[in-house]
């Protein structure tokens, strides 16, 4: 039952706290940045396509340049020679902004640990959710999806979140 | 040390005085010898451009050389700016200071990439633009570089296949098949009839799969978004069929030396014949919606043309030479695993130009559908092993119940199967072209030197000889007609 002020304007109006109406349209409209670089990017295809249909989850407009995103998608593996682009295109992404690094390459350098190939993502940039797998299945992507979308939903706008990162190329 | 190709091989000394420059001979030199210079430090006299390809310009040492640590990376803090390679080549082009003030405009240099919807993964376009007109173009690759070469000295042959999936990851089946016939020819290992029909029914469903990505990928560059929808979801639904027989649906490592990872599994033909069905339907709707397209044939036809004499000089192969007009194909032209039993054509171009490359693919899926149906009326019964314990694991029951089937199994997986010493060199139609592996073996389980050689990077070593002289969105759609694969690109 309404209380106080929502009981006296009935179901015209609806009262929430800024942080939560915000949140919400974050949450079902991301839009998303695809660094794909390898073969981690046509599992990506697969899940834009019609049989996962990413739109479902309100990230379908997927663009190519990070002033128009709002979630970078790291697909594939990324050596030296990438990373700083990998950081340049991050930092040109407007906050807020979310991470997700797709398989095992990007979260770890996966099956080459060698002389070129970074050793996870998250020594250049932050990473917020990890996907495993060489390559994930596009349920695994849209599972992460998911999961930023959860951690959207109980975030609040006054903390930079990522103020205090240091990565290997900073 | 010693550099080789498959005609010659020449004896370096000293890698610092280094040997004389091929590119007066051959275009394809220019980027063989910048790799042979940045993996392993030999200079090449005359070469007109010799820098690092592969590895980003701050690096230091050379990795494929046997002392190099292979875990010993090094951290790229910017990337090379290109204006003095990009101003040698519009002096080459005979734009000098004083044609640029002419001109009245000044000249734009354009980056595509590396990081660009357009370039379908990671590679640089660099442009120098008069307008919307290309007058001169340099590319940079390496984005992608993996260290295949180095990671696979370090693992038996078995092991190695799993790294050939993600050259090409479109068709990664076909390289594990590539591969494996590099190591069996020098084994001297007849694999089975069997599975000799197995790799064909694969290999052609994947140069299928990888068409329809190509094709999907090229169109969307075009604008014909539908296209994709439609070649895509057929693409999607083969992975059902692929995953079921495989068990992965992108990365299936499903071939072993002497062999195939397993039999197809029952029902199989009935699945395939569904599949392929399916895929004719969607590439026929696909068809329907550009062949009589006038943006399709405006942006398409004439344009980016590449010349015969062109595309041999830069070691072109694959779809992307047969365009060009050259009846090239290995499947016809160095027969193997029975291709002269199979009744099929080998489209060829007119032009050269974009349609040509788009046309050409589409013609290829029909030929490779006709092969596949072919071979599924010829596929014997039997084994998919060949008989021959130093090569291939014994059975479990063998193993769990006997001595010696322990102990072989033992010393396959530690020690490798054990290759004879000696150099060779195999190749393979593979999707994109003729996929090659130049091997060098010291008689143990492990590679002593193993050279890709990649399609795509002879094809990516021409791009500019196409787009100079187009208009820069030519170059968008000229990317994609050429299916550059990163992966195997750089390895
Ligand atoms: S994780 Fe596996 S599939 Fe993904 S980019 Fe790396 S090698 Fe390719």
């Amino acid at each position: 039952m309404a209380l106080g002020l929502e009981a006296q304007l009935g179901d015209s109006v609806f009262t929430t706290r800024l942080d939560e109406a915000i949140n919400w349209g974050r949450q079902y409209s991301l839009w998303p940045m695809v660094f794909g670089t390898a073969c981690c990017a046509i599992e990506f295809m697969s899940t834009a396509a019609s049989q996962h249909d990413i739109s479902r989850y309100g990230a379908e407009v997927v663009r190519f340049s990070p002033r128009q995103a709002d979630l970078i998608l790291v697909c594939g593996t990324i050596s030296y020679k990438q990373a700083p682009i990998l950081k340049r295109i991050y930092e040109q992404m407007p906050e807020p902004k979310w991470v997700i690094s797709m398989g095992a390459c990007a979260s770890s350098g996966g099956m080459y640990e060698n002389y070129c190939t970074v050793q996870g993502i998250d020594t250049i940039i932050p990473v917020d959710v990890y996907i495993s797998g060489c390559p994930p299945r596009p349920e695994a992507v849209l599972d992460a999806l998911m999961k930023i979308q959860e951690q959207i939903k109980g975030e609040t706008l006054l903390k930079d979140r990522h103020k205090d990162f240091r990565g290997i190329l900073d | 040390m010693s550099i080789s190709c498959a005609t010659g091989k020449r004896t370096v000394s000293d890698p610092e005085v280094g040997l004389p420059s091929a590119t007066g001979i051959w275009d394809s030199a220019h980027w063989a010898e910048r790799e042979v210079f940045d993996q392993y430090g030999i200079r090449f006299n005359g070469h007109p451009d010799l820098r690092r390809i592969l590895n980003h310009w701050q690096f230091q040492g050379h990795p494929l050389r046997k002392d190099y640590p292979i875990r010993n990376g090094q951290v790229c803090l910017e990337t090379d700016s290109m204006e003095k390679e990009i101003r040698a080549r519009l002096h080459v082009k005979g734009y000098d200071d004083d044609t640029i003030s002419d001109i009245n405009t000044e000249i734009m240099f354009l980056n595509l990439g590396p990081s660009h919807p357009a370039t379908h993964g990671a590679i640089r376009i660099l442009t120098a633009l008069d307008g919307e007109t290309i007058l001169a173009n340099v590319n940079e690759i390496g984005y992608l570089h993996r260290g295949f070469e180095k990671t696979a000295e370090t693992l038996t042959y078995n092991q190695v296949i799993p790294l050939t999936d993600r050259l090409n990851y479109c068709s990664a089946l076909m390289n594990n098949i590539a591969y494996v016939k590099a190591i069996e020819k020098w084994l001297g290992i007849e694999v089975t009839d069997r599975t000799q029909f197995m790799r064909v029914i694969l290999s052609e469903f994947f140069r299928v799969q990888d068409h329809l990505v190509c094709i999907a990928a090229n169109l969307v560059d075009m604008g014909g978004l539908t296209n994709y929808w439609y070649l895509y979801n057929e693409k999607e639904a083969s992975y059902d069929f692929i995953s079921r027989l495989t068990g992965a649906r992108l990365t299936s490592t499903f071939t072993r030396i002497g062999g195939m990872y397993r039999d197809f599994h029952e029902g199989w033909e009935a699945e395939l014949e569904t599949q392929i069905q399916a895929i004719e339907r969607g590439v026929s709707d696909s068809l329907k919606l550009i062949l009589k397209n006038r943006i399709v044939h405006d942006r398409t036809q004439g344009v980016c043309i590449l010349p015969k004499d062109v595309a041999l000089a830069y070691g072109y192969t694959g779809p992307c030479l047969r365009a060009s007009g050259v009846p090239f194909d290995l499947r016809k032209d160095a027969p193997y695993y029975h291709y002269d039993l199979f009744d099929f054509e080998v489209p060829i171009g007119s032009v050269g130009d974009i349609y040509d490359r788009i046309m050409i693919r589409f013609e290829e899926i029909f030929q490779s559908i006709s092969i596949i149906r072919q071979a599924m009326k010829m596929i014997p019964d039997g084994p998919i092993f060949v008989d021959n314990p130093l090569v291939v694991l014994p059975p479990k029951d063998k193993v769990y119940n006997n001595i010696e089937g322990l102990a072989n199994h033992f010393k396959l997986i530690f020690e490798g199967v054990h290759v004879p010493a000696g150099e060779w060199y195999d190749s393979f139609e593979a999707a994109n072209g003729e996929l090659g592996f130049y091997c060098v073996s010291d008689g143990s389980g492990r590679p002593y030197k193993i050279k890709v050689r990649p399609p795509c990077f002879y094809i990516m070593g021409g791009f500019h000889e196409m787009v100079e002289g187009a208009m820069v969105a030519d170059a968008v759609i000229n990317l994609g007609s050429l299916n550059i694969i990163g992966g195997e690109l750089d390895r």
